[in-house]
């Protein structure tokens, strides 16, 4: 029953959200208040109607209802409530449930809270965000519907995949999501602007909370997929320009841009042209990343599903949102008016090299992804582009990014001159090459990577240090430290972001320079050396678990005062028939211990893999800051004040 | 066609790789080979390449490696090898020739493009006018009121 209504729930759903798609914009462009009066309610019903439905199908997960088609392939009675609970979005179209019903969350957030935005802005908004939910629910109950039955339902399911089955993964999907689809409101924004012919400073206030929710929800996102490869794979890698990968990191990348170019609309009225289409472009390539997933058409270690009818439909959704806004931006782009000016060297020409960097990176990242589809196509040579081309491609925008950070983040608006910019940054530089020479001399005879990862590192980080210092005003230090609680909170993001970043390239460049791999065979109480550790196999046992049989290593690894014991598994999942390997990891500030156990030797040892990853933890630690800058500029007092609040009714002053 | 997938992830998931016995005596050698595993696909798996698969042809294209490897061949002659057997899909580092010299150059291309783009736009905006929101009738309208 509670399954039949969430399927009517998401049908009703879809019938709201083409009332919210054509009222309100007709009435915007007539001028009828009523009719643009139902974008809110409307927004607001069509996401509690999905929250319903989303809910029903939890409740048919959770209580392991098989009558239900998607819950007899992606759960079992055995697994463990926490995975039959995030089994919901394990899958095709689960997650595309998931994705319609954040779509639906942003229009309503957008509703609730979009008090301050001119009523015909705020329908076109609610208008464009419900378009592409329509599509996407069409999409959704016509090819993908999650709650088709079964007439014989079995006694039990074929349980979610063993690699699913995991808190890293379990959560990594709906931090995705709210990001990925987090940006149809900046989409929607764009085109409203667009159909409205006006693009200024507030617009520039208005999109960018949006951007940025969806944009550190990505970062999390992205961080804890890594985290999981990292630990569930086996050898610890964290990335591998996979094409699904690059699907959520060209998104990123897109937003970042767009998060920087929308400071420049909000402070300068200038970039206005770019910022919209960059806009158009964050939300497109999330549309073309869901496309990548689950199309199939390009092989990945990720594909959720094969299917061309699918892939089709998702490509058609693509080329129409993406080529409908692409035409719109043609014919309305020279309304818009630059403002501001500015010279060379300002932070507007900083924020604008930031731009085509990231834009750049971003197109290079696109390019290598679809290439083997293109050479396929054009010159029939079937070739793959992996890691290293992306590796070499891709690097040295970051690494220029990261050179150009600190001082596009001091430089003053409208112009500048470098030798006042650069006077509280000198010592940052100073300090980065006094690092990057200690850890080229301690380290010995490896190569550049770490030392220019520790300049960088430091320099970026010294780099916001610096600029929290110029932004507090004159005076002592304890004048600056007072200041510091009082700025305001976008400063203090923006310092935390810059911060973040810094420590992730640190760590991703100390743990490729410094990691030490072991590859061996143990017998069952030896003893071996890893790099001044004592490793030492000491049992190895068969262990019973919920649904699944493990075979669990007793490992113990000591140096100086660390003693950790670590218990690797390898893993047999009955019922789905699949071997998984956990890893054991000793989590430690500035390195991770980390062992495997293989199979069974002849001989009677065991294939054991212990590795030292230094610093590994800085990378996510530096993306969790990264998103706590975000936080911190979302909240900040310009956006609250603003947001939400109705205009006062003038009180009438009696004629005297 | 999902039992298929599922087996592939599986393999993805019990990844042990390079096996002890696979591994070289000679300390450099295996450091060579490691290296250019990590540039050979897994022609078998989706998007792995042979050092990090534990797929049965990762493993032969492994031990294949550090053959040629111990009977002297420099790292140029050993991917040759293998690219005359198993064609260029194999590399993971597409090889710049022909129509894939527009891969590499793509990247250098978008940024000098884009940067003599920012450059030409910035220029503009240094020497834009102010604007002056108001049309000549409007400016002497407000010299009229100002002038009351």
């Amino acid at each position: 029953m509670v399954v039949e209504l969430g399927h009517f729930a998401l049908i009703l759903a879809f019938v709201v959200a083409i009332v919210q798609m054509t009222l309100p914009l007709v009435g915007a462009w007539k001028g009828w208040r009523g009719w643009m009066a139902v974008a809110e309610p409307a927004a607001t019903v069509q996401f509690f109607l999905l929250t319903y439905a989303f809910a029903a199908l939890t409740y048919a997960f959770v209580t392991s209802d098989f009558s239900v088609r998607l819950v007899v392939a992606n759960s079992h009675t055995l697994k463990p409530m926490l995975y039959k609970i995030t089994g919901v979005w394990g899958n095709h179209e689960g997650s595309m449930l998931l994705w319609c019903l954040i779509l639906a969350f942003f229009g309503a957030l957008a509703a609730w809270f979009g008090g301050n935005l001119p009523d015909t802005l705020r329908a076109r908004v609610l208008a464009v965000q419900a378009s592409v939910g329509v599509a996407f629910l069409a999409f959704l109950i016509f090819t993908s519907n999650p709650f088709l039955r079964l007439a014989n339902p079995p006694l039990d399911g074929r349980d979610l995949n063993p690699l699913l089955q995991d808190p890293g993964l379990a959560f990594h999907p709906p931090f995705l999501y709210v990001g990925y689809v987090g940006l149809s409101m900046a989409f929607s924004f764009a085109i409203a602007a667009l159909i409205e012919g006006r693009v200024d400073a507030a617009w520039g206030r208005w999109v960018r909370p949006w951007t940025l929710l969806a944009w550190l929800n990505l970062t999390v996102g992205i961080a804890l997929g890594s985290w999981w490869a990292y630990y569930e794979l086996g050898w610890g890698g964290f990335w591998f320009w996979d094409p699904v990968e690059n699907a959520s990191f060209m998104p990123w990348l897109i937003a970042a841009a767009l998060l920087h170019s929308a400071i420049v609309v909000e402070k300068r009225e200038a970039l206005k042209a770019w910022t919209i289409l960059l806009a158009i472009f964050a939300f497109g390539f999330s549309l073309l990343g869901a496309f990548i997933v689950r199309s199939g058409v390009l092989t990945s270690v990720h594909a959720f599903a094969n299917d061309p009818e699918r892939g089709t439909y998702l490509l058609a959704i693509t080329v129409l949102f993406v080529g409908g806004a692409l035409t719109l931006y043609a014919l309305r782009a020279g309304a818009m008016q630059a403002k501001g000016v500015f010279g060379l060297v300002s932070r507007e020409s900083a924020l604008v090299a930031n731009n085509v960097l990231l834009a750049v990176a971003c197109f290079v990242v696109f390019i290598g992804t679809i290439w083997p589809l293109i050479a396929e196509m054009i010159w029939d040579r079937k070739l793959s582009v992996g890691p290293p081309f992306f590796d070499a491609a891709f690097t040295p925008f970051m690494v220029a990014l990261a050179i150009l950070l600190p001082i596009g983040s001091i430089l003053p608006w409208k112009r500048a001159k470098m030798e006042r910019v650069m006077k509280p940054l000198w010592i940052a530089l100073a300090v980065a090459f006094a690092v990057a020479a200690l850890v080229w001399v301690a380290q010995t005879g490896r190569t550049l990577m770490a030392p220019i990862g520790a300049l960088l590192g430091v320099w970026l980080v010294m780099g916001a240090m610096a600029d929290l210092w110029t932004r507090t005003g004159r005076g002592g230090v304890g004048d600056k430290l007072r200041r510091v609680t009082r700025l305001p909170r976008a400063d203090l993001g923006r310092v935390i972001a810059h911060a973040g970043f810094g420590i992730t390239i640190f760590g991703i460049a100390a743990l490729l320079a410094w990691e030490v791999e072991d590859i061996r065979v143990a017998q069952v109480g030896e003893t071996y050396d890893v790099a001044g550790y004592a490793v030492t196999l000491e049992d190895v046992r068969d262990v019973q678990g919920p649904n699944y049989l493990s075979t669990m290593a007793d490992i113990r690894m000591v140096r100086g005062d660390t003693d950790v014991l670590l218990s690797p598994e390898k893993r047999i999942y009955p019922v789905a028939g699949m071997p998984t390997t956990e890893a054991a990891i000793a989590n430690g500030v500035f390195r991770d211990l980390y062992v495997v156990i293989g199979d069974p030797q002849e001989g009677g040892g065991f294939a054991v893999r212990t590795y030292i990853k230094p610093f590994a933890n800085w990378i996510w630690a530096g993306c969790i800051i990264m998103a706590i800058g975000g936080i911190f500029s979302l909240t900040d007092r310009r956006f609250r004040v603003a947001a939400g609040a109705r205009k006062a009714p003038v009180a009438g002053v009696p004629a005297e | 066609m999902i039992r298929a997938l599922l087996l592939w992830l599986a393999m993805a998931g019990a990844a042990l790789a390079v096996q002890p016995d696979e591994i070289l005596d000679d300390p450099v050698l295996e450091e060579r080979a490691r290296a250019l595993s990590s540039d050979l696909r897994c022609l078998v798996c989706r998007n792995e390449s042979i050092d990090e698969s534990n797929a049965e042809l990762a493993r032969d294209l492994r031990l294949l490696v550090r053959e040629r490897l111990v009977e002297g061949d420099t790292d140029d002659e050993v991917m040759e090898f293998i690219v005359a057997r198993y064609g260029e899909y194999v590399l993971l580092s597409p090889p710049a020739t022909g129509s894939t010299l527009i891969l590499w150059f793509a990247g250098p291309a978008a940024l000098l493009l884009g940067a003599g783009l920012a450059f030409a736009y910035a220029r503009g905006r240094k020497s834009a006018p102010a604007d002056s929101a108001l049309s000549e009738a409007e400016e002497a309208r407000v010299r009229e009121i100002l002038d009351d």
